[in-house]
């Protein structure tokens, strides 16, 4: 019964190594990316171990900055912002509009290739003593004065880039050009809209953080004072240039993670996902409005404060599309038929978290307010309440959600729903004290504190323990399942979805034959389509 | 009393604004959070599968719900429009300086805040002020980007190199409280901390007293002199430089034929890059100081030259 | 199936699609490319506002003539790059290989004049870092000048230098019969790409060249 699928299609390093298969490099950076999660996560046990007690005491006050520089760097550059779209968008993609493959295979493995050599400098600069800049890489600090691994950190970041580029743009064109006939564009999934809407980003942002670290490293290379007022250069330049791109950058983080809860919200309430088009316009939306903003993260700067007042008006904008889609998501439990299904336990944690996290915002987006929680652990608190809350959340739903589908096999789901409920136990935990202790004023990349923030600390890491088992026990039982897992048929969950047409695993063709779609999206109750084209 | 605080100290005029509109916010997240958290736990509960119960049929999604959606548009937009116009009034209200206020200047560097009494007294990582009137601080960094943020006070200021920075706060209450920086600015980043120290109005008059070194006027003076700008800036000489008396405040014309304020960024700049907005006919010949001067010493500089313009009652301007 | 081309790759269903999806991905990367070199022409625009005198007087170092021969060339070797184009789609391989001869000949010409100006510039101590030396008090923001000006026109002659690169790969598959009237859009891409560069040229030499020569 074993039919040739694209895992055992062919063998061999150089089969995987070389492969043109968007699934195969799929998997090629769920191994990259695991691998970083789990370094920058061994570097975040570090930095909650030191902030236990007040005093500097575990590691020396430069190790602490380079633990935290280097565990943002790595979670957004090497895991956060590839994570869904390189993983999940680059195996669905085609497969969900009905396609062979992605419209340039090649490029796609070249983008792998890229983020394996940004990835590669990025560790050379951790083992040639990390750099400690925070990953802000603030000038004047990072092009004059730091004496850390900046450049080596800056050309990795630069390589990096291009691999977003390059996976947003096959994505572009494979969902412009490579929909199955009958696929219009209110038929697709939302998933699809959530990976288009973010390499609009992707592509449109990117270059402009390339150029940043391009005109950093220019400046400590040759010594000259692009951002260093003492050579008559201008430090808030950088902080705008680097913000251009940042900021849009979260919500690279976060759409995809979106797009994923839309699919597991719908599958597993088996409704029809409310508000289809408000949910693919608030995606738009989000992107759009996420260009406008980003000097929000500059109201202390010194910079006007009329300026200011616009900034923070559109920071309130941009709320009001994700507050669309929490109500959507919502709307669509009502009256549903739920299961607790891991993913959808992943989902509504999401949902949960990302409502939390994303009022938070609101809070950021006062200036008022922002004036006294800037550069405190309010702010790390709501982006991990996003980041992690959010997309790391998306992403854990995601990956079990389609495991079957890219593995062949079922993980075992009483683990799984367990595991669910310790990240979630554990990531509150180890986040909600901050926000506390962030509005007593503990400013953020403190090394050591006063004593009065102690309690809260302690809470924070205990926290961190329990989500690190959370997080350990995926690892254990997904590779556990490649083994002995139950076989998967091609629609575990009984799902919507061209992807849940074809064997689980799916061979490297994807489809047979090309689908002619004559449904529309999330057409559940799904027991009696007769719409399937013929799989082996 | 639990041994540990769960919210900071109200020490400052503007702290209570700060923390009303900080309540109404919690107050929205409480509420939207609670919903659907509250929501999300309901229907899971109460629509759960059960096997053998009809599945729902999906409608037509074309026209459902048009209504919902924009109520749960609209009425977020407005949420956020109260958030944001209450924000912006509170943002500018306090960011303008009261009158009269006393003026401390602040140099922050790698990794000390060096503050500077307009008497001549000076501490490191200290800020002693008196409670009950507004304090205006100038501040300026040597190296790298700082922060200066007092949270009992709920102000804080990113320090930028090449420029000066202005707050103010009003203390209201007397007591200690904590003083950090905010901005990461290399190793000792968390150790560029300190202490603000509210006094009742006699206390801070004997404190401020306890002076040995010169006031910044005095050094001021002495630099002026030291560096030669006498040469050109003094009366009764080969005057190539304009008279530097009675110009603080105003706006002096320069040579492109604009105007501009004679404010202590204004002097700054002519003393580090002199030819950029040189007096409106006088030559551009002033050389430049950049890399001769400390910050302290061009605020010295600044104190110096305020002093020669004075209000029509005997006040410094 | 219907019987498609050779150059069918198996992802696409037939060369319309194929064409559809090289196009549309070109033009995607160079609104990635615009976003690059915007980031350098806003960085370039804030400090000449900022400091107007400095720049003019370090643009006045640069040799106008030199830059007016150079754009000149480059503008040339977008006509020569069209007629490259529309000889491939009318599959005359030779005429193709001919005119991107040409294209490359004036690229390198571009890049030999670039090559002298740098050169000279070296030679007048105003190369960026340690051995910058420039007259008079401005010094450290016409260093700023020239930080941009290698920067950006160093960026763009790397692009051209890749650009050669490609154009050479598209001489080999021309004169081995790979385009045909059917299949010519990576000569069409690579056009669409060197348009690109020159047009960011011909935005960088009044901004770098002609500040403030009345």
């Amino acid at each position: 019964m074993s039919a040739k699928n694209y895992l055992n299609v062919s063998y061999g390093a150089r089969s995987w190594l070389l492969t043109k298969d968007h699934k195969r490099i799929a998997l090629l950076y769920l191994a990259s990316i695991t691998l970083f999660f789990f370094l920058g996560g061994a570097f975040a046990v570090l930095i909650r171990l030191e902030l236990l007690t007040p005093q500097g005491d575990l590691v020396q006050a430069e190790t602490y900055n380079k633990l935290f520089t280097m565990h943002g760097v790595i979670m957004v550059f090497f895991f956060l912002i590839p994570s869904i779209p390189a993983v999940l968008g680059n195996f669905l993609v085609p497969m969900m509009i009905g396609a062979r493959d992605m419209a340039f295979p090649r490029l796609n493995l070249l983008s792998w290739y890229v983020y394996t050599i940004g990835g590669i400098l990025s560790l050379v600069a951790v083992v040639s003593g990390g750099v400690d800049t925070g990953w802000t890489f603030y000038t004047p600090y990072s092009s004059t004065y730091s004496n850390t691994a900046v450049m080596v950190t800056a050309v990795g970041i630069f390589i990096t880039g291009f691999s977003s580029i390059l996976t947003g743009l096959n994505f572009i064109v494979t969902i412009h050009k490579m929909r199955a006939p009958g696929l219009t564009w209110f038929r697709l999934p939302l998933f699809i809209w959530s990976n288009y809407a973010t390499s609009l980003i992707m592509v449109l942002g990117t270059p402009v953080i390339a150029i940043t670290v391009l005109l950093v490293g220019i400046e400590r290379f040759f010594g000259v004072g692009i951002f260093d007022p003492k050579l008559g250069g201008d430090p808030l330049l950088f902080q705008h240039l680097f913000w251009f791109y940042s900021h849009p950058a979260v919500y690279i983080m976060i759409l995809p993670g979106m797009g994923v809860v839309s699919e597991l919200v719908t599958c597993f309430s088996r409704k029809r996902i409310f508000g289809y088009p408000f949910i693919a316009f608030a995606s738009l939306a989000i992107a759009v409005l996420g260009f406008l903003v980003w000097a929000h993260h500059m109201f202390v700067s010194g910079m006007s404060p009329y300026a200011g007042m616009i900034f923070s008006f559109l920071s309130f904008m941009v709320a009001v599309p994700s507050a669309v889609k929490v109500f959507n998501w919502t709307a669509t439990l009502y009256k549903g038929s739920i299961s607790y299904d891991a993913p959808m336990l992943y989902a509504m944690g999401f949902i949960g978290l990302f409502t939390l996290g994303g009022l938070t915002g609101l809070f950021l987006a006062t200036i008022a307010v922002d004036v006294h929680v800037h550069d405190t652990y309010f702010i790390v608190a709501h982006f991990h309440y996003i980041m992690v809350g959010g997309t790391v959340m998306a992403y854990l739903g995601g990956i079990h959600f389609w495991w079957p589908k890219i593995s062949g096999r079922l993980y075992p789901e009483g683990w799984a729903r367990f595991a669910a409920l310790v990240v979630f136990v554990g990531f509150n935990l180890t986040f909600f004290p901050q926000f506390v202790v962030g509005y007593l004023g503990m400013p953020r990349r403190y090394h050591a504190y006063p004593a009065e923030f102690q309690v809260l600390n302690v809470m924070s890491t205990a926290g961190a323990s329990i989500l690190a088992v959370g997080y350990l026990l995926p690892m254990v039982y997904f590779v556990w399942s490649m083994r002995y897992g139950a076989k998967a048929s091609s629609n575990p969950w009984d799902a919507t979805g061209l992807e849940w047409q074809t064997p689980s695993p799916p061979p490297t063709e994807n489809f047979e034959q090309t689908p002619e779609v004559t449904w529309e999206a999330y057409d559940y109750p799904s027991k009696d389509k007769e719409k399937e084209p013929q799989v082996a | 009393m639990i041994g540990f605080p769960l919210f900071p100290e109200v020490a400052s005029t503007i702290a209570g604004g700060v923390d009303t509109l900080y309540f109404f916010l919690v107050a929205v997240t409480v509420f939207f959070s609670t919903l659907i958290f509250g929501l999300i736990f309901y229907f899971a509960v109460k629509y759960r599968r059960v096997s053998g119960r009809a599945l729902s049929q999906t409608t037509e999604t074309t026209h459902e719900g048009y209504a919902l959606e924009i109520a749960w548009s609209v009425v977020p937009f407005l949420i956020t429009l109260v958030m944001f116009t209450w924000g912006s009034s509170l943002f500018i209200a306090n960011s303008r300086v009261p009158d009269q206020a006393m003026e401390i200047r602040i140099v922050g560097r790698q990794w000390m805040w060096k503050v500077q009494h307009p008497n001549g007294r000076n501490e490191i990582n200290e800020l002693h002020v008196p409670i009950g009137r507004p304090v205006k601080l100038t501040l300026a960094s040597q190296d790298v980007i700082h922060s200066f943020y007092i949270p009992a006070f709920r102000v804080k200021q990113d320090v930028v190199p090449g420029r000066y920075a202005t707050m103010w706060f009003h203390p209201t209450r007397a007591g200690e409280y904590h003083l950090f920086c905010a901005e990461f600015c290399g190793t000792y980043h968390s150790g560029m901390i300190g202490r603000v120290v509210v006094m009742q109005p006699e206390d801070f008059q004997k404190w401020l007293g306890g002076v040995t070194e010169a006031s910044p006027v005095q050094t001021g003076e002495k630099l002026f002199s030291e560096f030669n700008c006498v040469n050109c800036h003094a009366t009764g000489g080969r005057q190539r430089g304009p008279q530097l008396g009675g110009l603080y405040g105003t706006d002096v014309l320069i040579a492109d034929g604009s105007r501009v304020k004679f404010d202590e960024n204004y002097i700054r700049e002519s003393i580090i890059n002199p030819n950029a907005k040189t007096v409106k006919g006088y030559p551009p010949v002033m050389p430049t100081f950049r890399g001769q001067l400390t910050e302290e010493q061009i605020l010295d500089l600044i104190a110096y030259i305020r002093s020669l313009t004075t209000e029509k009652d005997g006040n410094v301007r | 199936m219907p019987d498609h081309s050779p150059a069918l790759a198996h992802q696409f269903d037939d060369i319309e699609q194929q064409h559809e999806s090289s196009s549309l991905g070109m033009w995607i990367f160079l609104a990635t490319e615009v976003m690059f070199f915007g980031g350098m022409f806003l960085g370039y625009a804030v400090y000449r506002a900022m400091y107007p005198t400095a720049f003019a007087e370090a643009s006045r170092h640069l040799d106008i003539w030199l830059g007016g021969i150079n754009t000149a060339v480059l503008l040339c070797s977008s006509l020569t790059m069209a007629l490259a184009v529309h000889a491939a789609q009318l599959g005359a391989r030779r005429t193709v290989a001919i005119f991107l001869v040409a294209t490359i000949i004036l690229a390198s010409v571009f890049l030999g004049i670039k090559a002298f100006e740098y050169y000279h510039k070296y030679e007048e101590h105003l190369i960026p870092g340690a051995v910058f030396e420039f007259p008079g008090e401005n010094a450290n923001h016409a260093q700023l000048f020239f930080s941009f000006y290698f920067a950006m026109t160093g960026m763009h002659a790397l692009h051209m230098v890749i650009g050669i690169g490609v154009m050479l790969i598209m001489i080999a598959l021309a004169l081995r019969g790979r385009f045909s009237p059917e299949y010519y859009f990576p000569v069409e891409m690579t056009g669409l790409y060197w348009h690109f560069v020159d047009i960011v040229w011909v935005f960088l030499f009044p901004l770098l060249y002609l500040v403030d020569r009345s």
